[in-house]
């Protein structure tokens, strides 16, 4: 009797679910155009009349202080007032971003944007999109499919980063170059670029690496301070630490400072950092560190203007754009570096609470 | 004084095992110097890295022991408490010791909050601890990130970064100090309180427990508090060391780390009696094993997979399988040596033979 009872219940649960999600997505459709269209006329519909519609595909910001910046400049450069209609949906899980992909194809947006979570699976998508007349760019992540299934990808150049941290290491006019190598998460692409430049000037006898470690795969900072902890312990001989990402860098600073080794300018060792957080900005303006390498997050502006040359008529770039990126020193950084290139907010509420007191 | 011995004296092996490995490597491992008028060295880098790793695996002995089960949100919860501590220091004003403390309370009442949800989750709906504790191990970051305000503030002031590092004119890292203390309190705690007999008994046999008088919600629920409490503490120290709070990584899967110390130490994952001072070195067993890798210059694709080596034959030597055949083997030992100590005393008859 429980039994019949049970699967009386089961069966009911799973017509209600049933029902539900039909009926959601049977509605979807001319929920969309419906409701959807008189949000637009209140917020951007107002400004440029037709509003294009945008669909992105992103990370969730949590991820990282990269991710952080990059989906806040997404939201900012295709708002409404600039005359979009952009959804964003953050998702880690590539099958969930796939699910969403479909669901801006479906509601018949223009441009398609994707930071895909895996560089496989997407092909399905991609055609999709090609049939219903949809563009698609990447952004900051690439997909391994034919070149031919996309308009144009906007990604960093992480080579590039590391040859030109690597080239203004070897401007430094030192007698010697011993480097501590803090990598970050193994076989990532900003990993390998990173790296890369480090390891082919260690093969050229340019740089020597004394020590090779790793913050594992969340780039920590508590890792990167033990892989330095092992080096000044075990007395290997170094005075540059090269670290992939600013929290790493940290890390390491926080190892040199607990055992009373001297750093940044005129100090012993020479610090290296990359992605242009503000705080690690501050940390070169103030010379705690050396060096800072820019990962550029704002692929917006630079997508939203290929839009714009599509809307006009005007052909777009094809196939892989580089990002413009930089690196800073002591020296050549500015406070306009900082507040225009620097992700994330200067840091901390409770630093200034010191400076008060 | 043997038994208490005994229940240490494997994980106590591994432990000096592998500090053998580094001291046969180069023997300035045990060097100590002074730096910054605080010692300075391998073992205090130990001491001092192991810090949170410690006071969580505490926590997670005792919900091991009640619950049977392991909660995966410690770190996702010292992360969020910590974040509150952030918060709660902004918000006192001016930073000096007392309105440290008075954060500190703020966030420890957070973690006992969060501890409590879980045990809830747990000790009334009787879910899973490791599908209940999901949820946060799930949401926690996020929710860490909104309370930073979408940064990642950074701490600098003389108080936080004297509880990270070193206060003047102490000579041990302040962290080392603040581990004790915790594992001191937890100590006064079992010898004042019957909180080491009600856990196990409600790990043991909870109908039993029950029928004795003791509640086993309140002890699970307890127990959990007790845990969010710790987490606490360690996401407070954790911040106050890297002096900015990163809620992406900060303690991230540590609750890995510590299941595996309170496993290390000879406790049963599945609960009952519990093994607190073998867990604790089997906390610092793994921070020494993630130092002796890197001592090694293991070089970094290969260090996960040496870890995992090491862990195996770490896990099979403290296995009851191992234990067994161990005590097998000094009981034959034992036998022989009354043996030939009979044959000895036993005279004369004997000793032609």
């Amino acid at each position: 009797m429980k039994k019949v009872f049970a699967i009386v219940i089961v069966l009911a649960l799973v017509f209600a679910l049933a029902a539900c999600s039909g009926g959601g997505g049977s509605s979807a459709a001319p929920a969309d155009t419906g409701s959807a269209a008189p949000v637009d006329e209140g917020s951007g519909g107002g400004a440029s009349g037709e509003a294009i519609k945008v669909g992105i595909v992103n990370l969730p910001p949590e991820e990282s202080g990269y991710r952080q910046a990059n989906v806040e400049d997404m939201n900012e450069v295709f708002s409404a007032a600039n005359g979009y209609d952009a959804k964003q949906s953050n998702a880690a899980d590539n099958s969930e971003q796939i699910a969403a992909a479909e669901g801006y194809i479906r509601d018949g947006v223009d441009y398609l944007l994707i930071s895909a979570a895996n560089a496989t699976g997407w092909d399905g998508v991609l055609a999709s999109a090609k049939e219903a007349g949809v563009t698609v760019f990447l952004f900051d992540r690439f997909i391994e499919t034919d070149e031919s299934n996309y308009q144009a990808a906007l990604v960093s150049n992480t080579y590039e980063e590391g040859q030109t941290a690597v080239d203004w290491l070897l401007g430094q006019g030192l007698d010697a170059y011993n480097v501590i190598l803090i990598r970050g998460q193994i076989g990532s692409a900003a990993e390998i670029g990173r790296s890369d430049a480090v390891e082919k000037a260690d093969e050229a006898g340019d740089l020597t690496i004394v020590a090779d470690g790793t913050g594992g795969d969340t780039w920590s900072d508590v890792e990167a301070r033990k892989v330095v902890e092992a080096a000044i312990t075990g007395g290997v001989d170094f005075n540059v630490i090269y670290a992939e990402n600013d929290g790493m860098a940290q890390g390491a600073v926080k190892a040199l400072d607990a055992a009373g080794i001297s750093h940044g300018k005129g100090g012993d060792v020479i610090i290296m950092g990359f992605d242009f957080n503000r705080f690690a900005l501050r940390e070169v303006q103030a010379g705690n560190w050396n060096y800072d390498g820019q990962c550029n997050p704002r692929q917006a502006s630079k997508i939203a203007e290929w839009i714009q040359t599509i809307e006009s008529g005007e052909e777009p770039p094809v196939g892989t754009v580089y990002l413009d990126e930089i690196g800073v020193d002591t020296d050549s950084i500015t406070e306009d570096d900082i507040l225009e290139r620097g992700i994330n907010e200067d840091p901390g509420v409770v630093e200034s609470v010191n400076e008060a007191a | 004084m043997p038994k208490a011995l005994r229940g240490v004296l494997i994980p106590l092996t591994v432990l000096l095992l592998l500090l053998l490995i580094n001291v046969i490597k180069d023997v300035d491992f045990l060097d100590i110097s002074n730096v910054n008028g605080a010692l300075y060295g391998n073992i205090p880098n130990i001491l001092f890295g192991a810090t949170e790793l410690v006071i969580i695996t505490i926590g997670m002995t005792l919900v091991t022991s009640a619950s049977g089960g392991q909660d995966i949100s410690v770190g996702v919860v010292a992360t969020i408490t910590s974040a509150v501590f952030i918060q709660a220091l902004a918000a006192f004003g001016p930073v000096s010791w007392l309105s440290v403390a008075g954060a500190l309370v703020v966030s420890c009442a957070v973690g006992a909050l969060l501890g409590l949800f879980n045990g809830t989750l747990v000790a009334i709906f009787r879910i899973q601890p490791m599908v209940a504790t999901l949820i946060l191990f799930t949401a926690g970051r996020s929710i860490a990130f909104l309370i930073d305000g979408k940064v990642s503030p950074n701490l600098k002031n003389a108080v936080t970064t004297q509880i990270g590092g070193v206060i003047p004119g102490v000579p041990i890292q302040t962290p080392i100090i603040l581990t004790v203390v915790v594992i001191a309190v937890f100590a006064v705690l079992f010898k004042l309180t019957n909180l080491r007999l009600y856990t196990q008994t409600v790990g043991i046999n909870e109908k039993a427990a029950r029928l004795n008088g003791i509640d086993p919600v309140k002890v699970k629920l307890l127990v959990f508090v007790i845990l969010g409490i710790c987490c606490a503490v360690a996401g407070f120290i954790s911040v106050c060391k890297n002096e900015r709070h990163d809620s992406v990584n900060l303690l991230k899967l540590i609750e890995m780390d510590a299941i595996l110390a309170v496993a290390l130490g000879g406790n049963a994952l599945i609960g009952g009696k519990f093994n607190l001072p073998g867990a604790i070195i089997g906390a610092y067993t793994i921070e020494v094993l993630n130092r002796t890798l890197l001592r090694f210059g293991i070089s970094p694709d290969a260090i996960k997979a040496v870890k995992a080596a090491f862990i195996i034959f770490l896990m099979i030597v403290s296995s009851p399988v191992v234990m067994s055949l161990l005590d097998k083997a000094r009981g034959k030992i034992a036998g022989r040596l009354e043996k030939s100590a009979s044959d000895k005393y036993g005279g004369p008859k004997t000793e032609g033979a």
